[in-house]
């Protein structure tokens, strides 16, 4: 296993009950990429990306075969703590979903759940978060006015704002801009390249243009499968396999 | 911080289980105050006996049965098809502002301290009865009267609950099928909806069973087998209501003793409405 | 055409029925509420809340049960929220549904309807004399608890189920550890169904009048710690009425209670809209 692979899945299987939803994926995903999961509805992509920081524990009634490494350290072992996994492992899910109290609260509920109490290292720790997340600009004047009152491009950047605030190794991404407008969209895309520097992102992306647009490389699911990884340019202008082709070329189903 | 966390869930298991064995605490020290007297007269001498004189130790309270049931019955005649219709107007044929101010008022009824209703029944609804249908006033009649209104709450709310719960699928393929409004709800909603007033019906029941307060100021409180809803009565709450202020010995323990029936009867009512209210129509 | 005509006419006869029942509900409470109102409100006075009852209750005020009201409602109030609280939290966040939870529900639905007599009769025996602390606020207190932990239960159930389940995941998905999780992200915003459900509470305690007659006494006389023996409104009007002794303040208590049971409803109305607007 190469130093440079950050997150290592080994014949992972995920069972909703007795239904399976990921089958035996092996996959690398290596540090300070983009690597975008891509596929049709129910594919398994929402549940691989949740079984990487175990967020799929909250499910009850499931399984798992295989397991995940992080950093060579494999996720599912039983010492591991669930909280300091998700601390390192952030996810932005597909809607946004801003907690009902103000900006500033929503950005600092993770760091404070770790302890940090000190209001002005806490001011700090929000400001950065906001300004990695671009959106500092916009509301720097009203931290402290409810978050549900922000757009929905806003609320989603003030989701990824706050996963930033805990510095994760690891950003997953859960199709962040379905529901954004275009304008919204390109802001975001824009955080994410620039976030690549000091994060390693896996990326649903909502559609084959914005992977093209922002991945190095990516992988093909359908129906829990792993069809076909490899770089995006090759995926997106070459891929090896009929199913993949069909689907970018717009040819599925 | 793991420590912490397993030992927060023990607290709050411990807090859920201290919860429910207030209901097991309540069940042994009734039993166990009232259990002896019925074991020492015997249980038949008991529920049948028809004499309740505490002075002389004749312990029967089945004038207090009958009693009990007379005026609740009186009373769901009278609660189950104005609640129901009640119901029926909250969630289908209200103007919202119509539906507003029956809900307030609903609200408040359900805010009316029990006393407030007894002293109304006695100074508004026992002189009425008594002038316009005779007997003493003080009766089954009066006390179904005010019970009726007290229980329409209950039996308001949950019916409600029931009737807004079922799909929409239901209305829109009656009407669909040319079903009038009235015909929908009267042959499709109500039945589809009747766990859910049955078991409202049940919990108002118990509630009609429960009252004491309102009862003893309103039915007379006289131990003896009522022959009419004109006569006076007493029933299971009021007995008890009555005669512990002063009871001692054997008699209190009677009281307890007519406790532990009165909660068999509730228990009994309560899983009921719970099984049912549980059940599901699909 | 004649069969629709008819069942047009049984249409309209069935709406004019609901309509008379709606009416004649909103009726009877105004009846019931204006004559008490009617007749008691011209008894109250600054000195009728200020004075305590003299002589049986013939003369005076009623300072003294509005004391014993207020002393029971807190007793009642603050064993039963945590209690309460606690046990709604274990049902939705600490549990699946499964046997224990079954059991735990089951048992609170029973509770809920055990009629407040038996409450009365419960905290006679186990408070009053096996636990030895006589006729006192706190017997009456704890019986009042005892009676409310359901409503307050049930209402917070609701609450922390009305909570989109997203809520969770988001505060795990920032390391949040469940008890975080429940206190941060979930309970604030249940707070104001939680609420209602203590107003419920109070305004139950406020009202009820077998449990306290059995457990707190009658005293008149004002109560000077946990253990004094009070009177509460309801009592006191219950008594007043009952054995005759003055029908003038008999009203002037009733309309008291209506009064109060209705002002704690409209103030908890204002302060949860005002939660409410704040968080949004
Ligand atoms: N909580 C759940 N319970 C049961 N089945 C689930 C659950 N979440 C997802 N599934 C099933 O797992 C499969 C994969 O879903 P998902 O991971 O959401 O796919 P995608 O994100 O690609 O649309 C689907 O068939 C879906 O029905
Ligand atoms: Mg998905």
């Amino acid at each position: 296993m190469s130093l440079r692979n950050k997150v290592s899945i080994k014949e992972f299987s995920f069972y909703y009950g007795s239904i399976p939803a990921l089958k035996s994926i092996n996959l690398e995903i290596r540090a300070n990429e983009i690597f975008a999961i891509f596929g049709p509805a129910r594919s398994g992509k929402t549940t691989l990306l949740k079984s990487l920081n175990r967020l799929t524990d909250l499910t009850y009634g499931t399984n798992h075969n295989g397991t995940i490494f992080l950093e060579g350290k494999d996720i599912y072992d039983p010492k591991v703590s669930l909280t300091q996994l998700r601390r390192r492992v952030g996810i932005v899910f597909d809607l946004p979903i801003p907690l009902p109290m103000s900006i500033y609260e929503n950005v600092a509920y993770g760091p404070s759940l770790g302890g940090t109490t000190q209001k002005k290292r806490l001011d700090e720790t929000v400001e950065k978060a906001l300004r990695s997340g671009v959106l500092w600009e916009e509301v720097k004047d009203r931290l402290h006015t409810s978050a549900l009152r922000l757009s929905g491009g806003q609320q989603q950047r003030l989701c990824i704002a706050r996963i930033l605030a805990l510095e994760p190794e690891v950003l997953l991404l859960d199709e962040p801009c379905s529901g954004l407008d275009p304008i919204s969209t390109a802001s975001i895309e824009e955080t994410l390249t620039r976030l690549k520097k000091e994060y390693t992102i896996v990326l649903v992306p909502h559609n084959i243009q914005q992977a093209s647009r922002v991945a190095d490389r990516a992988g093909f699911f359908l129906n829990g499968e792993l069809i076909e990884e490899g770089t995006a340019y090759q995926i997106f202008t070459g891929p090896k396999e009929k199913q993949t082709e069909d689907y970018v070329t717009g040819r599925f189903g | 911080m793991e420590f912490k966390e397993k030992f927060i869930e023990k607290i709050l298991l411990l807090i859920a289980f201290s919860s429910i064995s207030i209901l097991a605490l309540i069940a042994f020290f009734i039993f166990g105050e009232g259990l002896p007297l019925i074991w020492k007269i015997g249980p038949k001498a008991f529920l049948f006996g028809e004499r309740w004189v505490p002075s002389q130790g004749s312990f029967g309270i089945l004038p207090m049965i009958v009693g009990s049931f007379w005026v609740t019955f009186g009373a769901l005649l009278l609660g189950i098809p104005l609640g129901l219709a009640c119901a029926i107007f909250l969630c289908e044929w209200t103007p919202p502002w119509a539906g507003m101010i029956l809900r307030s008022a609903i609200q408040v009824l359900a805010g009316i301290p029990s006393v407030i209703y007894g002293f109304w029944g006695l100074v508004v609804l026992v002189p009425l009865v008594r002038n316009y249908l005779g007997g003493p006033g003080l009766s089954i009649l009066s006390g179904s009267l005010i019970l009726s209104i007290m229980i329409l709450p209950t039996i308001i709310s949950i019916s409600e609950d029931s009737l807004k719960a079922l799909p929409p699928s239901y209305k829109a393929g009656a009407l669909a099928l040319g079903a009038t409004h009235w015909e929908t709800i009267w042959r499709v909603l109500v039945p589809a909806a009747r766990s859910g007033i049955v078991a409202s019906i049940i919990l108002g029941m118990g509630r009609a069973l429960g009252e004491t307060m309102a009862m003893i100021m309103i039915l007379g409180n006289a131990v003896k087998m009522p022959s009419s809803f004109l006569d006076s009565a007493r029933t299971l709450t009021t007995n008890i209501g009555i005669e512990m202020g002063y009871a001692t010995g054997d008699h209190r323990q009677a009281l307890f003793a007519t406790g532990v029936i009165l909660f068999l009867i509730i228990m009994f009512l309560n899983a009921l409405a719970i099984v049912l209210s549980r059940r599901r129509v699909g | 055409m004649r069969i629709n005509r008819r069942r047009y006419l049984t249409q309209k006869v069935a709406k004019i029925l609901i309509w008379m029942a709606a009416l004649s509900t909103m009726g009877v409470m105004a009846l019931i509420v204006l004559q008490v109102l009617s007749e008691g409100i011209p008894v109250l006075s600054p000195r009728f809340f200020l004075e305590s009852p003299r002589s049986m209750g013939r003369e005076g005020g009623i300072f003294s049960t509005i004391i014993g009201t207020i002393a029971l409602t807190v007793v009642a109030i603050v064993v039963a929220t945590p209690l309460g609280v606690g046990t709604a939290i274990f049902l939705g966040e600490y549990t699946r549904e499964g046997r224990i939870s079954r059991v735990i529900r089951f048992g609170i639905g029973c509770l809920a309807g055990v009629p407040s007599i038996i409450f009365g009769l419960f905290g006679f025996v186990f408070f009053v004399i096996y636990l030895n602390m006589g006729w006192s606020i706190l017997s009456g207190g704890l019986a009042l608890a005892a009676m409310i932990l359901p409503t307050i239960i049930c209402t917070a159930e609701e609450a922390l189920k009305a909570i989109p389940y997203s809520f969770r995941e988001v505060s795990y998905s920032l390391g949040g550890t469940k008890w975080e999780t429940v206190t941060r992200a979930i309970l604030p915003n249940a707070m104001p169904g939680i609420f209602t459900g203590i107003i419920l509470g109070v305004c139950r305690s406020i009202e009820e009048t077998a449990v306290v007659i059995l457990t707190a006494g009658s005293s008149l006389i004002i109560p000077t710690s946990l253990f004094s023996p009070v009177r509460t409104m309801s009592v006191h009007f219950y008594i007043l009425a009952r054995e005759g002794i003055s029908m003038e303040m008999a009203y002037g208590t009733g309309a008291a209670l209506i009064l109060l049971v209705l002002f704690v409803n409209i103030v908890a109305n204002w302060r949860l809209n005002r939660y409410i607007r704040k968080r949004a």
